[in-house]
């Protein structure tokens, strides 16, 4: 298969970036996205030009680190899956692909396709957390948590931690993102004891780092690799409620 | 100088050792703590559990990872879950059973008094897990589930859907991030360490680059924890993310740590097939799929030349014509043997020409009886996300084909040499994680990484760093200004202005897919004399090409993605050699270690006792000189060494 791709580069934050049109040719159905990205980069090496800069690790759509806006979608078009996780065989032969990098006020452009996610591990610093010790805990078995509950919170979990739904989001809000640990939490009972507080210190950190507000639109839940629930950010909301009633 | 390894492991009886030692070893007053700085390299299962339980105890720390964030290493991709002897299922599963099953699986070439402390702290591990709100799997009466894994008959492994290595970490990560936000850890994400730096003989910092900015920084500390992973992608091809690299180690070694066992890699026998040439990496299809999934080739040719053809499709074969060969083979363990036993029985069946797809590299691994047995919708339940990728890379449903799985590089048992508290040879220096060489011998149980690491990070090293730091309580801040500092910098600093310098024609990728192919070929899942001396040629030839002909663009003073993959290809090219080197060395077959002259009469590992009853330790002598080695007897003071057995 053949491809033209525009691509988004930029040398760092404080520079213009532009689009750039590359072509790749004869690739395999089955190579993916990223091993597409990889051929690219190797031809633009022996070009004597530099590649392009995009962030990935595990390339199982587990570690959350791709991120690549692609023909307009976060993590491209297809439902449920990380960028990594994309295969050639969903494009269209002869197709134009462009890719640019999440294109948000709280995520800058560190270079090409790689942005500053820094402020998502700030929100969890704020309280994404159940505060024990190491070694000062009860048996594993000794609090018995209902099977739906623990899936629930499974759900929850399953979060990566990638951005898109900010980058999504018109508003450039991190609901969902935050909804999803508090929601995974408050859905044990280790975690309601904080629930409140957690729910406060995170939104407020949120607000804090110049995230928008939530005005539901669900745009993050349909762009979501890990298919997370609006239906988190209603018991984030309730959470939050019940916090701002105890003050 | 050879080194004279003491393991101090303790005095005693087995299930004493490990309290034994504890109450001896010197522990740090809490206002003295404060005064200590410790930094760790990696923010895995190892360095996140082990930063968070130091931060928590009053030490300064700082934490280093490749990443973007800490939350994002390597160790979020495991699947299957961790080891515990909980015994929750009544199956009589006990400390001592984990102990041995461990000790067996890994072909008697581990310690047995770090074993078994390592499965003495396993339970610890869930609780502290559970505390945290690890989503783990539970049963309808609201307590924990388990699921079986290889090498062992007993059901003990703990699990989180196929996502445990994913939830385990993000426990980790938050305790971590609540030691941030209390200001006690200091994170530096993108950066990646370069050199270690040694003043009087003990670590005393490291050298860091900055990825963004591609600043050279320099962080000291009175100890420093290594927690930087394994080295499988020495194989260009592997299971491991695809930063995984064998670098930080690696220069603990240049700079006098020892490295043990180096050759005992890990082939994990239920991975997606290589296709094409294109790849950059393999996907895992998780252990845990072998609890109901059956593996089988064809009994008949004509069958293996049809489904290669297209002609029949695998689930047209009746199942007369399927060879079980696991089953058929191991009786008593089936498809549950240990990983090294499953790869070679795939290789065995493919050798002679039954590999199910068109390379002739393949086996399937069916879920048709578990289908029949407990419904599509209990399958889906426990592997859904698992047969979703399948599908989604390989186009094929699971639920209605078997999938094709071939092995793959997946862990590096070998490592940095450690004594019983973590320490390296260096004193100062620790070692912890897959990056240290400690308690899986020559072949490690499936779910035992994550057991390790967390054993590591929250419960052994948080005890044993305080008996070295006892000593450093009257030592001040590390000045950074020395000459041991200066040195390292410009070390650093010169390879870098030097790999920019060649200016030749290859990709870094280029060098490393031919490194892959030679470590493949010749020091993979078969090796032998000859194909160990052949691969110690091939690398050191194209480590000098490396030098002259690689093309390196853009500069160190930038995000450069390119030289950071240099650096680490660089080591790659001497870690290599070093892997083949301790392979020609062993001559007998162990674990994952496989040399095809030492093999008993039924094509099973034939170890040596007599001769190879040890670790080897090996000592850096320069780029292009010849290690030396020093061995570390393993003495079994407990359990009787015998051929491991996993048919009756
Ligand atoms: C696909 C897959 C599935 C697995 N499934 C299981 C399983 O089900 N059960 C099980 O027990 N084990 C499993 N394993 C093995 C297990 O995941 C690993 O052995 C384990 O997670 C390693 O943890 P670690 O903390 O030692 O290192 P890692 O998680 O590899 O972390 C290494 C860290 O070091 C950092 N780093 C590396 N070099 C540097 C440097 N120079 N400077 C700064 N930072 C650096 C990285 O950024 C990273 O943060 C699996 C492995 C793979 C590949
Ligand atoms: S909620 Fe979904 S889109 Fe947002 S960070 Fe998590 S996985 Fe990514
Ligand atoms: S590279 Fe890890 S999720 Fe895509």
């Amino acid at each position: 298969m053949n491809f033209t791709l525009k691509i988004w580069r930029q040398r760092d934050a404080k520079s213009q970036g532009a689009f750039e049109t590359y072509k790749v040719t004869d690739i395999s159905a089955d190579t993916s996205f990223l091993e597409m990205m990889d051929i690219l980069n190797n031809n633009l090496i022996h070009e004597g030009k530099e590649p392009v800069a995009f962030d990935h690790d595990c390339r199982e759509g587990i570690c959350g680190m791709c991120s690549m806006h692609i023909n307009g979608h976060a993590h491209g078009p297809s439902q449920a899956v990380t960028t990594c996780q994309m295969y050639m065989r969903k494009f269209k032969d002869g197709s134009t692909i462009t890719i640019e990098p999440w294109r948000s006020a709280a995520f800058p452009v560190i270079r090409d396709l790689v942005v500053d996610r820094g402020a998502y591990d700030k929100i969890l610093q704020a309280g994404g957390f159940i505060s024990v010790r190491t070694n000062s805990v009860p048996d594993g078995n000794a609090i018995p948590i209902p099977k739906k509950d623990a899936d629930e919170s499974m759900d929850a979990a399953a979060c990566v931690g990638c951005g898109a739904c900010a980058a999504t989001c018109k508003n450039g809000s991190a609901m969902l993102f935050v909804a999803a640990r508090v929601s995974s939490l408050a859905k044990l009972p280790q975690g309601k004891v904080e629930g409140a507080r957690r729910a406060k210190a995170m939104v407020a950190k949120m607000d804090e780092l110049g995230f928008g507000n939530c005005t539901n639109t669900g745009a993050c839940q349909a762009q979501c690799p890990k298919s997370i629930s609006i239906a988190h950010i209603a018991r984030l909301n309730r959470e939050f409620l019940a916090a701002k009633l105890q003050d | 100088m050879a080194y004279k390894l003491d393991a101090k492991t303790p005095a005693g009886p087995l299930a004493e050792k490990w309290s034994n030692h504890k109450a001896a070893i010197k522990v740090v007053s809490p206002a003295n703590k404060r005064k200590l700085d410790i930094i760790v390299v990696g923010t895995g299962l190892g360095g996140a559990s082990a930063a968070a339980s130091l931060g928590e105890l009053g030490y300064n720390v700082k934490i280093f990872c490749i990443s973007d964030s800490p939350r994002r290493a390597h160790s979020i991709a495991a699947q299957g879950g961790i080891n515990a002897a909980k015994n929750y299922q009544n199956d009589n599963d006990s400390i001592y059973r984990l102990f041995y099953d461990t000790i067996k699986g890994g072909d008697y070439r581990a310690r047995e008094a770090n074993v078994y402390r390592l499965a003495e702290v396993s339970n610890l591990i869930i609780d502290q897990c559970v505390a945290q709100g690890v989503p783990f799997a539970r049963e309808y009466g609201g307590l924990l589930a388990n699921r079986s894994f290889g090498g062992a008959q007993v059901s003990r492994t703990f699990y989180a859907r196929g996502q445990t290595g994913q939830q385990l970490l993000l426990g980790a990560y938050s305790v971590l991030n609540k030691e941030i936000a209390a200001g006690s850890v200091k994170s530096y994400p993108r950066h990646e360490m370069l050199d270690i730096v040694i003043e009087n003989g003990e670590a005393c910092g490291i050298i860091a680059r900055n990825l963004v900015t591609g600043e050279i920084e320099r962080h000291g500390a009175h100890a420093v924890v290594i927690a930087t992973g394994g080295y499988g992608n020495v194989f260009f091809l592997s299971t491991n993310a695809m930063a995984s690299n064998g670098s930080a180690a690696f220069q603990c070694y240049r700079k006098g740590a020892g490295f043990a066992n180096p050759c005992f890699t890990q082939i994990h026998p239920t991975c997606i097939p290589v296709h094409g040439t294109q790849q950059s990496k393999l996907t895992l299809m998780s252990e845990s799929l072998r609890n109901d999934g059956r593996i089988w080739v064809p009994k008949k040719m004509e069958d293996v030349e049809a489904i290669r053809k297209g002609a029949k499709l695998p689930s047209d074969i009746a199942e007369e014509d399927r060879d079980y060969y696991l089953e058929r083979r191991y009786p008593a363990f089936g498809n549950l043997v240990p990983r090294d036993v499953a790869s070679r029985a795939a290789k065995e069946r493919c050798d002679a020409g039954f590999g199910v797809n068109e390379t002739g590299l393949a086996v399937f691994l069916d879920f048709k009886t578990a289908i029949e047995r407990l419904g599509k919708e209990t399958i889906k339940q426990r592997y859904g996300n698992l047969f979703d990728m399948y599908e989604e890379i390989t186009d094929v449903n699971p639920y209605e084909q078997p999938m094709q799985i071939f092995p793959a590089v997946h862990y590096t048992m070998g490592g940095i040499w450690v004594d019983y508290n973590l320490m390296t040879t260096i004193p100062g220096l620790y070692a912890i994680g897959e990056a240290n060489f400690s308690d899986h011998g020559a072949n490690r149980l499936g779910a035992s990484a994550l057991m390790q690491g967390l054993a590591d990070g929250y419960f052994v090293l948080p005890y044993t760093i305080g008996d070295y730091l006892a000593k450093k309580i009257q030592a001040p801040k590390i000045d950074t200004t020395t000459k041991a500092f200066d040195e390292a910098e410009a070390g650093v600093r010169a390879r870098i202005e030097r790999l920019f310098a060649i200016k030749g024609n290859q990709s870094v990728d280029d060098i490393h897919k031919r490194l892959g192919l030679i470590m493949w070929d010749n020091v993979g899942m078969a090796r032998t004399k000859e194909s160990l001396e052949k691969a110690i040629v091939e690398i050191q030839a194209l480590r000098k090409e490396f030098y002259k002909d690689l093309k390196l663009v853009g500069d160190n003073n930038s995000f450069n993605v390119e030289l950071e993959k240099a650096l680490r290809l660089e080591d790659f090219l001497e870690l290599g050699e070093l892997m083949a080197r301790d392979a020609l060395n062993r001559e007998e077959s162990c674990g994952g270690h496989f040399r095809s002259e030492h093999q008993t009469e039924d094509g099973e590992a034939l170890r040596h006792d007599d001769k190879f009853a040890y670790a080897a330790v090996w000592e850096y002598k320069g780029i292009d000189e010849v290690p030396e080695m020093t061995i570390e007897p393993l003495e079994y003071e407990f359990v009787h060494r015998a051929q491991r057995n996993y048919k009756d």
